[in-house]
């Protein structure tokens, strides 16, 4: 266990009931996954693929997915690669929003990091090169994060930027997949 | 009544056409010396090279504009902000559409206007993630057989007016750059004069001038940099102490600031062809936090007067020196001629950003008035001595702490669409807004190809609650006339004509015509979709007077319609969906041309 979560813990045990792993955080040896899936398909867009929600997650994404420290890392990263210029706090803006309830490359967490490394054809850049894997995985988290996908303990409750958002603990759960269930 | 005498010598002089020099004495404001006689077309989207926006057409008046109907529209096809206008060129309209920007010919000769031919010039998708704010174009221009107009890609085009094919196109702007093209062209002297949009790009801003038989570049002037780069020479005589020194464009900047520091090209471009100026205002300076980038600034949020043949600078007056709100400078500049105390003076019009409504010697750029036109709490006033801004300092946005309640906000007083000028009142008609925002500024970093920014922005509405107005302004006395309240922003431009009217849509698709005597609603007309289009008056084949207006909402004030953006963010399309979470209940996308008649 790693030393931030020890002492936590000392000062809010109860707060942190069951959510010791969210601060999970390999701060030695292997990073958690060193590859980015180069073509998660986008099941929201491409028919006649396997039929219901067939993509499942990783184990090594949902390390990402779920994890406090690496969505804060992704906050400040969306902020950093200038990813809020053009999708603002998931409003949108140049680019779609990315709190709303349409995905159109996928809203899973592989998906969202294909979007990112690979780039989308209207207009969304590659980061390929700029980014290690990891900094892509915990932007993908983040991104899910926006549009409530992830564990309410996990995410921050407030923003490091000095705008009104609302905080992402309050932020509704959107459905991935149009019609899937939106109850986490 | 020394109104009604001007009225009449001037309708007389729109009857005749005619020029005499014995009317200047009257004290009439007119745009003759630069304006052309009405020839009945709509050639360019100001008209004329002196961007007046006036229609001589007096068939459709304040007293049977209440039967004007549909004679005919046309769908673009295109979901996202139309804010150009139909140009009309003898039995032919041309539109030019947003990304793709699709060069449309209609055939005016034949009932319902069917289409002539099309013209794709087929942009690449990924230009539309580059576009600051929506993936607007605002307008094509028309000049010996050709039209002209830029891609979102960064490209200037030139068509055959006749069978649509292809004559030449130049690339100047990169999308990796984040660079991308809007604005209109204007033709002026046998040149396409064009410029680059990216602001919020890090785009070093830039204006060229293209020869119209080949397309190529006779000469290119940054706005930043060192004087040669922005043909700073011999020639350049600013009025003012401020904007005078060696390599400005450098030394205004921290180091190397200036490569990645905006002052694009993206609005209207204004020309007198007896000086042979061009006259254009310049962009933001980026990032928007100001910190980033402290000094003037140069040459940025200012109006430069160039050379029409060289390019070389003749006068330059910053209006906003290190602009802290994403203040443009790039708004419309209206050529007249006016009495100045009793003398007339060759004069610019210019409603701006900033919220002053300016007028210049457009020989030298001295300042003859700046007053405000719109609600302002972030200037004093402008030093009359020095011709500078003077700012509140405590409105300045510093990093790490929100700034409430700056006014105007970052679109200003007023955006890019333009107001509307008649010789006949002397008066200039303003659509405008009236928004504040909070602003909070954060670190930015330049990355090509992505926005450079560095600030948080939410709007709303200013003092009083609505978010639009329209003024008629008096720039003699600099004063209003008249002025009414908007709920929604006005983002269309507004249309004079010698019948006596003011053309202009709103953002929830109601295109209205108001009597110019009071600013009277006298009819109006509920299109499909919010209007952000400029409106144009012409002579049908028919000798008829038609007016037509482009409907189809979008644009930043229109982006959460258009871009399908999420109302529970604030700060999205860069602050300005806070003020607009009820239009997407109020209208819906789709581009579709409107024109009107009176019935027969
Ligand atoms: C230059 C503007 C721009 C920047 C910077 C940018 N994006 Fe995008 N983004 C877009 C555009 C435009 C699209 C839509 C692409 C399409 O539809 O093909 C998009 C699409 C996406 C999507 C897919 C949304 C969906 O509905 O499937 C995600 C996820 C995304 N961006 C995340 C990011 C992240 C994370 C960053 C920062 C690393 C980022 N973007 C930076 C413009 C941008």
């Amino acid at each position: 266990m790693s030393s931030p979560c020890r002492a936590s813990l000392a000062l809010a045990a109860v707060a942190l009931l069951g959510g010791c792993d969210r601060e999970e955080r390999d701060s030695r040896g292997q990073p958690v996954t060193e590859t980015v899936p180069a073509g998660a398909t986008a099941d929201t867009i491409y028919p006649g693929g396997p039929s219901g929600s067939t993509v499942t997650l990783s184990p090594k994404a949902a390390a990402y997915e779920n994890n406090a420290y690496h969505i804060a890392q992704g906050q400040q990263l969306y902020g950093q690669m200038n990813c809020v210029g053009c999708h603002a706090h998931g409003g949108g803006g140049m680019g779609p929003a990315l709190i709303d309830d349409e995905w159109r490359y996928g809203g899973r967490i592989e998906q969202i990091a294909t979007t990112i490394v690979e780039g989308r054809p209207n207009g969304m850049p590659s980061f390929r090169g700029k980014l290690t894997d990891t900094q892509i995985w915990e932007l993908a988290a983040y991104v899910r994060a926006m549009s409530g996908q992830v564990r309410k303990d996990a995410v921050g409750a407030r923003t490091d930027e000095p705008s009104n958002t609302p905080p992402l603990t309050q932020t509704r759960r959107e459905p991935i997949v149009p019609g899937e269930d939106a109850t986490p | 009544m020394a109104g009604a005498v001007r009225w009449r010598l001037a309708a007389l002089f729109i009857c005749t056409l005619l020029a005499t020099p014995a009317f200047a004495q009257t004290g009439a404001v007119t745009a003759r010396s630069v304006a052309q006689a009405d020839n009945g077309n709509w050639e360019m989207p100001g008209k004329n090279v002196a961007a007046t926006r006036f229609s001589a057409m007096r068939e459709i008046t304040p007293a049977n504009v209440r039967n004007l109907r549909v004679a005919f529209t046309a769908s673009t096809g295109i979901n996202r902000g139309h804010e150009a206008p139909p140009l009309v060129i003898g039995g032919t309209m041309y539109l030019v559409t947003p990304f793709p920007n699709k060069l449309i010919a209609l055939d005016l000769t034949k009932p319902g206007a069917p289409t002539k031919w099309v013209f794709n010039p087929k942009p690449p998708t990924a230009a539309q993630g580059v576009a600051c704010c929506d993936v607007v174009n605002r307008g094509a221009v028309y000049a010996n057989g050709r039209l002209f107009f830029n891609t979102l890609d960064g490209r200037t085009v030139a068509v055959d007016a006749r069978s649509g094919k292809l004559a030449w196109q130049t690339k100047l702007g990169d999308i990796q750059r984040g660079e991308t093209m809007t604005m209109a062209p204007t033709v002026a002297n046998g040149k396409v004069i064009v410029g680059n949009s990216g602001g919020e790009m890090g785009v070093r801003g830039w204006i060229a001038a293209l020869d119209t038989g080949s397309g190529r570049v006779v000469w290119k002037a940054f706005n930043t940099g060192p004087d040669k780069d922005v043909l700073i020479g011999p020639r350049f005589r600013p009025f003012y102490a401020m904007d005078r020194g060696k390599d400005l464009g450098v030394k205004t900047w921290p180091p190397g600031a200036w490569k990645i520091g905006g002052g694009s090209v993206w609005g209207w471009v204004s020309y007198d062809p007896q000086l042979r100026l061009i006259y254009y205002g310049t962009g933001n300076p980026g990032p928007w936090n100001p910190e980033q980038r402290p000094g003037d600034n140069k040459w940025t949020t200012g109006v430069f007067a160039r050379d029409v043949d060289t390019g070389q600078a003749v006068w330059f007056y910053q209006s906003t020196p290190h602009d802290l709100y994403d203040h443009d400078d790039i708004n419309e500049i209206i050529l007249v001629d006016m009495p100045v105390a009793k003398r007339m003076r060759p004069v610019l019009l210019r409603p701006a950003r900033n919220g002053f409504f300016y007028v210049h010697d457009r020989r030298t750029g001295q300042l003859l008035s700046a007053k405000p036109y719109s609600y302002m709490n972030v200037a004093k006033g402008i030093d009359p001595h020095t011709g500078r801004l003077i700012p509140v300092p405590e409105k300045e946005p510093k990093v790490g702490r929100v700034v409430r309640n700056i006014c105007p906000a970052a679109p200003g007083a007023k955006d890019w669409n333009p107001a509307a000028f008649s010789p006949i009142t002397g008066v200039v008609y303003i659509p405008h807004i009236n928004l504040c925002m909070d602003m909070g500024a954060l670190e930015a970093n330049y990355i090509a190809g992505t926005p450079y920014v560095g600030a948080d922005v939410k709007m709303y509405a200013g003092p009083g609650g609505n978010r639009g107005v329209f003024t008629a302004w008096d720039p003699v006395h600099a004063r209003k006339v008249w002025e009414f309240k908007e709920d929604l922003p006005l983002w269309s431009p507004a249309l004079a004509t010698a019948g006596g009217l003011v053309f202009y849509g709103t953002m929830d698709g109601w295109f209205k015509a108001i009597d110019q005597r009071n600013g009277k609603l006298v009819w109006q007309f509920k299109t499909g979709s919010g209007i952000i289009g400029q409106p144009i008056s012409y002579r049908g084949p028919d000798g008829h007077q038609y007016v037509a207006v482009m409907s189809g909402v979008g644009g930043w004030a229109g982006a959460i319609v258009a871009g399908k953006l999420d109302p529970r963010d604030g700060t999205a399309a860069l602050g300005f969906v806070n003020a607009m979470k009820d239009l997407p209940a109020r209208t819906d996308a789709g581009g579709m041309l409107y024109v009107f008649t009176l019935p027969r």
